[in-house]
C-alpha cells in the first residue's frame, strides 16, 4: 500500500508510435496485467465498468490505496460502459447536480492528458430543441439555475437553430414547431470504450488488480455483521472495504447482504445509423419527443430515446419505443429517412427514487454502494472521485454529501429530470 | 410487444396499458412505524433480475388495475397474481 506502488507505464507519445511501428506493432506492453486472485485485498470493488475504475484509480492516486482488486463478472468496460450514448454534459437542474456535473466535465477536459490516452473527446456542443411552452419554461428554469454556478446553458432564436443545425428539415411541417433552442456549448462526447480502458491502465499502473471473468456471488460477514470481504465465482476474496459500482444489477447483488435499495432497473436503447459525410456536428435533444442524435467520428448517427415503459433487465430492444423515437427522428430531421440504420441494442440502468445518485454508505458496515447512473457516463470521473474518497475516509467528499441514502429517510429528495432517459 | 392477460378483458396488446411499477406490500399503518420503517416501504424496491410481481393498468380499455408476474430479464408474463399482490 501507499504510492510507492507506481509502476513504470509504457507511455503513448508519437514517438513510441513510430519506434512500435517500426516492430510492426507487435511489441507493445499490455495495458493492464492479468495477475492471480489474491485471497485478501484493503478494498475490493464490484464491477470494472467506468465508475469502478474510476474508483479504482481515484482511490491510488488521491488516498493511497493501491491494495485493491476490481471484480468484474464480464468483461473490463463491458456493461452500461460499453453501451451508452457517449454524451457529456452539466446542464442539470439541481445546484448539487449542476456542481457535481460541472466538476465531472472539467475531469473530461483534462482526462486525456492526465491518463495519456486518447479519449477522443470533443467538446461539440449540445443543443436543446424546445417544441413545447411547458418545456420551455422548465429549460428556461434550468437555465436560471445554472447561471448561478457557471456551465452556459443559454436560450437561442430558432433561426439560430437553423443555422447551428442545418440538417433539420423545414421545421413549420412538424406536428410541434420549435419555439426555442437552448444551447449548452460545455457539451461534449468522447469514446466511452477509450474512458474505461485508460482508467485501467492508470490504476492498473498505481497497482490495482483488475479480475474479469469473475463474478461476485455473495459476501462475508463477520460476527458483528460487517461486510469483510466477498464469494465470487473463482473462490472466497477478503476485504477491509467492499464497494459497489454494478449498475442497472446493483439491487440483484445487493440483496446477497440482505440490504433493498430504492432503485428500479429498465432498459435503454440506442441505435446507429450507416455511417455518411459530416452532416451534424452538435449533439441535438429534443426533450418534447423524446429524441437525441449526433454524428460519431465514424459518421454513423448515434441516436437515442426514452427508456421502456416498466421495469427490465433485458437489455433488448423495445419495439414500440424504438418506433417512437424513429417517428420523432424523421419529423425533425425528414432527410435521415433515407437512412438504413445498422446496428440496436439497450443496456439495463438503474433509477434511484429521485432519479439522483446514490454514493453511500450502506446500512452494512464495510459495505459502500455508487448506483443511480442512469445517465452516469458523463459521472464517471467525479463519480470515481467521491466514491473513492468516501471509501478511503468514510466521509462524503463535499460535492457528494448530498447524494448518501441517508437522504431518503428524512424525505430530502433531490429530484431531477435534467435527462431525455428520465422522461 | 408484451401480450397482457387482463382479467376483464383477456390477452391484449401492451400499449393499452400502463405498468405502475412493483406491486409492493399492502400499506402498513404509519403510527405503527418508526421513520425508517416508512421511509423503506416508501422508497425500497425488490426490483428482481427474474419473477417481479408488478402493477398494470388497463387505462385504455376497462380502466382495471391488477397484479402481474412477469420475469424481467425474458419479459415472460405468467398468470395473474392476485393474491400475491393483496
Ligand atoms: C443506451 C444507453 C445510452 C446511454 N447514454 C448515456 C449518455 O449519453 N450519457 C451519459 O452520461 N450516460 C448515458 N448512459 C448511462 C451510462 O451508460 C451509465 O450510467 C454508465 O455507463 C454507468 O457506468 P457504471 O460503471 O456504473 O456501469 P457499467 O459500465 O454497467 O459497469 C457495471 C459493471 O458491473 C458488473 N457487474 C454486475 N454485477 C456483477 C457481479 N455480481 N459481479 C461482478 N461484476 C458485476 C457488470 O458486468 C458491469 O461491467 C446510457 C446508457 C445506455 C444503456
Amino acid at each position: 500500500m501507499g504510492f510507492g506502488t507506481l509502476r513504470l507505464m509504457q507511455r503513448y507519445s508519437f514517438f513510441t508510435l513510430a519506434r512500435n511501428a517500426l516492430t510492426r506493432h507487435q511489441d507493445w506492453a499490455r495495458a493492464w496485467r492479468s495477475p492471480p486472485l489474491r485471497p485478501s485485498y484493503d478494498v475490493v470493488i464490484v464491477g470494472a465498468g467506468g465508475h469502478g475504475l474510476s474508483t479504482a484509480y481515484h482511490l491510488a492516486k488521491e488516498h493511497g490505496v493501491s491494495n485493491v482488486a476490481v471484480i468484474e463478472k464480464g468483461w473490463l468496460g463491458g456493461g452500461n460502459t460499453a453501451r451508452n450514448t457517449h454524451t457529456i454534459r452539466s446542464n442539470y437542474l439541481r445546484d448539487v447536480s449542476i456542481r457535481f456535473h460541472d466538476a465531472s466535465v472539467k475531469l473530461y477536459e483534462q482526462m486525456s492528458a492526465e491518463l495519456n490516452y486518447n479519449i477522443l473527446f470533443s467538446q461539440r456542443s449540445m443543443i436543446d430543441l424546445v417544441q413545447s411552452w411547458g418545456k420551455l419554461r422548465d429549460l428556461r428554469r434550468r437555465s436560471l439555475a445554472m447561471a448561478l454556478h457557471g456551465p452556459t446553458y443559454q436560450l437561442i432564436s430558432v433561426d439560430e437553430l437553423r443555422r447551428r443545425i442545418p440538417a433539420m428539415g423545414d421545421l413549420q411541417n412538424v406536428r410541434l414547431p420549435p419555439l426555442a433552442g437552448v444551447l449548452h456549448p460545455e457539451g461534449a462526447m468522447a469514446r466511452h470504450d477509450a474512458v474505461a480502458w485508460s482508467y485501467a491502465r492508470a490504476a492498473d499502473a498505481r497497482g490495482v488488480e483488475i479480475h474479469q471473468h469473475t463474478e461476485v456471488t455473495g459476501f462475508l460477514s463477520d460476527a458483528r455483521g460487517a461486510v469483510v470481504g466477498v464469494e465470487t465465482s473463482r473462490g472466497v476474496v477478503r476485504a477491509g472495504k467492499v464497494a459497489l459500482a454494478t449498475a442497472g444489477n446493483t439491487s440483484h447483488v445487493i440483496a446477497r447482504a440482505g440490504l433493498t435499495l430504492p432503485l428500479v432497473t429498465r432498459n435503454l436503447q440506442a441505435f446507429v445509423s450507416e455511417p455518411v459525410k459530416p452532416i451534424i456536428d452538435v449533439i441535438v435533444n429534443c426533450p418534447d419527443v423524446g429524441l437525441y442524435v449526433m454524428q460519431s467520428d465514424k459518421g454513423e448517427l448515434v441516436i437515442g430515446g426514452g427508456t421502456d415503459p416498466y421495469p427490465s433487465y433485458r437489455q433488448g430492444c423495445h419495439f414500440a419505443t424504438f418506433e417512437d423515437v424513429v417517428a420523432s427522428l424523421i419529423e425533425v430531421f425528414p432527410r435521415f429517412g433515407a437512412l438504413k440504420m445498422l446496428r440496436q441494442w439497450g443496456g439495463a440502468i438503474e433509477f434511484a427514487y429521485d432519479a439522483s445518485p446514490i454514493i453511500s454508505a450502506t446500512p452494512r458496515d464495510g459495505l459502500f454502494v455508487s448506483t443511480g447512473w442512469y445517465g452516469g457516463f458523463k459521472s464517471i470521473p467525479i463519480g470515481g472521485l467521491t466514491f473513492a474518497h468516501l471509501i478511503a475516509t468514510g466521509r462524503p467528499h463535499a460535492l457528494a454529501e448530498a447524494f448518501t441514502l441517508g437522504r431518503f429517510g428524512g424525505l430530502r429528495y433531490l429530484l431531477e429530470a435534467g435527462t431525455v432517459a428520465q422522461r | 410487444m408484451l401480450l397482457i392477460p387482463c382479467p376483464d378483458c383477456g390477452v391484449r396488446p401492451e400499449n393499452e396499458f400502463q405498468c405502475l411499477g412493483e406491486a409492493v406490500t399492502s400499506r402498513p399503518e404509519p403510527a405503527t412505524l418508526d421513520d425508517a420503517q416508512w421511509a423503506g416501504y416508501i422508497h425500497e424496491r425488490a426490483n428482481r433480475r427474474g419473477q417481479h410481481v408488478e402493477r398494470w393498468w388497463h387505462f385504455a380499455c376497462c380502466g382495471m388495475i391488477f397484479a402481474l408476474s412477469r420475469d424481467t430479464l425474458t419479459h415472460a408474463v405468467s398468470a395473474n397474481a392476485q393474491d400475491a399482490w393483496r
